[in-house]
């Protein structure tokens, strides 16, 4: 069911998330083009050239600490604040001179609510549908169709007041699909999400991508840029500071670790001789408590040392893969911590 | 659960093909019949809003009978010898007072509804900028009519008798419920202006004041000094209400008639787009 328009490999609907990442793209491709973006807030540049390329069919992840600009990127993109500096193009459009037309290839999920707190669910869908240029009818049967699909039905006419965070994101995102827009800008979309919504929201994205849709989502979680992106711009203070696909940035930020904790204590030692023969390398123990940390150069590794334990009797209490955190993305990537200054680590742009 | 394919999802998998019609082709900007769909869309949402809230047209309920009283008896004898021969005078400045300050709450209502996340949407979306702000200007018709309906009750309960009749009533009740709608546009550029609601409550009664009282609804002109004259005979309230005047008692279409509309109109050509624009920019 996956037909490309240009000619390209055939994708399964499952891989077909990332697809797209031949390097011979053209200008005409790119669903984002946006080059030395510039807002300022007072003297305060909240945006400080920014560099995007956003390829058709992609999912594009902005990373970014509190306050790195990720929104302020969004919102000059998506037309909400005028740009200060450089150029945007969306889908070709120029965003400065045709807002207009922009707003017809977009849909906006912003990081709060946007939709109206004293209507219902159905409400909110149909009042969009209208201002969109639908029907009464087709925007009363689309309202119908989104809430069924982002299992709102029971809710539909209930007032938003009595929604959960949850709800009221999938039904923000409902209101932004109504138009079937080609390209979709997702503002924090699982911020303050319970592990599960979370779990179904990447579902969603992910469906969305393998139905055509490009999109540009901003995240404070690596975990989640890994998951659905296939590229990622990490910026912080209003710079890229770096750029690439997870597996690269991934690579940059170097090990994650395996927490071991054994049942038995007094077998540290013995295990520690284990793990050392499975990875290579020595691991951190601490002998009181029966716990191993093992740096891992993938983690894959941590099933190589499972195995090993296990082969040999050892039996263990509990075992965590700790995934690099942001803190650590940023310490490799800037030469400095979240937050402090990620001065000028510009010069890795890729796009010239 | 969040599923999108069931099988109503007509979307193609065939990406961009479908979705990305050419970006050429799309409309650069909104077209008129668009702009006024839009609008329609958005009165709804606003009156939507007003049925689950009726609270919000206290104002617009109590004022007129309050005033109508309180003004006939404070001055009906001194400016006119007695209650029921102030009425004639009374009863249009009322008229034009009310729709004035019936439309002070537009101003409020949309810098508190501006801030809210749903105004980021309407941002978002391919509408004309104006929609947003003419819809609920459209909605408080109801407001106006609601206020002019009961200002024109109360005076007939004291004993007032239009002589213009039916016909004349009708007349200056359009123009009452057109005035407030071409009016409240000061206020909704003020809401877009200003940073918190309370500020364009603050504003907005220092635009108020003047307005009516700087006007011909409680005295005659002719009392004023020579200086004052001047603003109080071009002050669009006291258009509106010498063409009420006209209509209501005289059942005359005079030449106040069309310097009312005429003042309205000016009055929405200029704030208008001021608003318009006022908001295109509002971070
Ligand atoms: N309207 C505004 N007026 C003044 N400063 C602003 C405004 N909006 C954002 N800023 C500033 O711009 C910077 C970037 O803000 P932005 O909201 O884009 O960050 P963010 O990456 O989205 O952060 P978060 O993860 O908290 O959402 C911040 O320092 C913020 O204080
Ligand atoms: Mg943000």
């Amino acid at each position: 069911m996956t037909t490309s328009q240009s000619p390209g490999p055939q994708l399964s609907p499952r891989t077909d998330t990332r697809p797209d990442t031949r390097p011979d793209t053209q200008p005409g491709d790119l669903a984002v083009q946006a080059t030395g973006l510039v807002k300022t807030f007072g003297g305060h540049r909240a945006v400080d050239g920014v560099d995007l390329e956003v390829r058709r069919g992609e999912v594009f992840g902005v990373l970014g600490p509190n306050g790195a600009g990720k929104t302020t990127t969004l919102s000059m993109l998506a037309t909400l604040l005028p740009i200060d500096g450089g150029e945007a193009r969306i889908l070709g459009v120029d965003v400065r001179r045709e807002p207009h037309r922009v707003r017809q290839l977009i849909g906006l999920t912003g990081q709060y609510a946007s939709v109206d707190e004293r209507l219902t669910a159905t409400e909110n869908l149909r009042l969009f549908g209208r201002l969109l240029g639908m029907s009464r009818r087709e925007a009363r049967s689309r309202a119908v169709d989104l809430l069924e699909r982002f299992g709102l039905q029971e809710a539909a006419d209930r007032p938003l007041s009595g929604f959960s965070g949850g709800m009221r994101r999938r039904l923000d995102l409902a209101a932004s699909l109504l138009s079937r827009p080609p390209l979709i800008f997702l503002d924090e979309p699982t911020t303050g999400l319970d592990p599960r919504t979370r779990g179904q929201m990447w579902d969603t994205i992910r469906e969305l991508v393998a139905s055509g849709c490009t999109v540009l989502l901003t995240t404070q979680y690596l975990d989640e840029a890994d998951q659905l992106a296939d590229r990622i711009a990490v910026i912080d203070h209003g710079r890229k500071v770096a750029e690439g696909t997870p597996e690269e940035l991934k690579a940059a930020v170097g090990s994650s670790t395996l927490q071991v904790r054994l049942t038995d204590p007094a077998r540290t030692q013995e295990a520690a001789g284990l793990v050392a023969g499975a990875t290579g390398q020595a691991p951190t123990v601490t002998p009181e408590a029966g716990a191993l940390n093992v740096p891992l150069a993938q983690a894959d590794a941590a099933a190589d040392v499972l195995i090993a334990l296990r082969a040999a009797g050892v039996s263990i209490a509990s075992a965590t893969v700790a995934q690099p955190t942001l803190d650590e993305v940023f310490l490799t990537l800037t030469g400095a911590p979240t937050g402090a200054a990620a001065t000028d680590q510009h010069e890795n742009g890729e796009v010239a | 659960m969040t599923t999108l394919t069931t099988p109503t999802d007509t979307r193609p998998a065939a990406a961009g093909a479908a979705v990305v019609v050419d970006p050429a082709t799309l409309p650069a900007r909104p077209g008129l019949r668009d702009t006024l769909t839009q609008t329609l869309a958005l009165a709804g949402r606003s009156l939507i809003t007003m049925r689950r809230n009726p609270e919000q047209l206290v104002d617009v309920a109590i004022q007129p009978l309050l005033f109508t009283a309180m003004f006939a008896y404070l001055f009906g004898g001194a400016i006119a010898g007695g209650v029921s021969s102030y009425l004639p005078t009374l009863i249009p400045g009322i008229l034009g007072q009310t729709a004035l300050t019936a439309c002070m709450a537009t101003g409020i209502s949309l810098r508190d509804d501006m801030d809210k996340g749903v105004f980021d949407r309407f941002r978002s979306l391919p509408i004309a900028r104006i929609a947003p702000l003419a819809g609920p200007a459209v909605a408080d018709l109801v407001r106006y009519a609601i206020a002019a309906t009961l200002t024109v009750l109360t005076g007939l309960a004291m004993g007032y008798r239009p002589g213009g009749g039916l016909p004349g009533v009708v007349g200056g009740w359009l123009v009452v419920v057109a005035a407030g709608w071409s009016l409240s546009w000061i206020f909704t550029w003020l809401g877009t202006v200003a940073r918190s609601a309370q500020s364009v409550q603050g504003i907005s009664m220092m635009v108020m004041f003047p307005l009516t009282f700087l006007s011909n609804a409680f005295v005659p002109v002719d009392t004023l000094p020579s200086w004052l004259q001047h603003f109080v005979t071009w002050n669009p309230v006291s258009l509106v209400i010498a063409a009420v005047r006209d209509l209501l008692n005289d059942g005359q279409v005079t030449w106040h008639v069309g310097a009312a509309l005429l003042g309205c109109l000016v009055v929405v050509a200029i704030f208008a787009p001021l608003s318009v624009r006022s908001y295109a920019r509002k971070v």
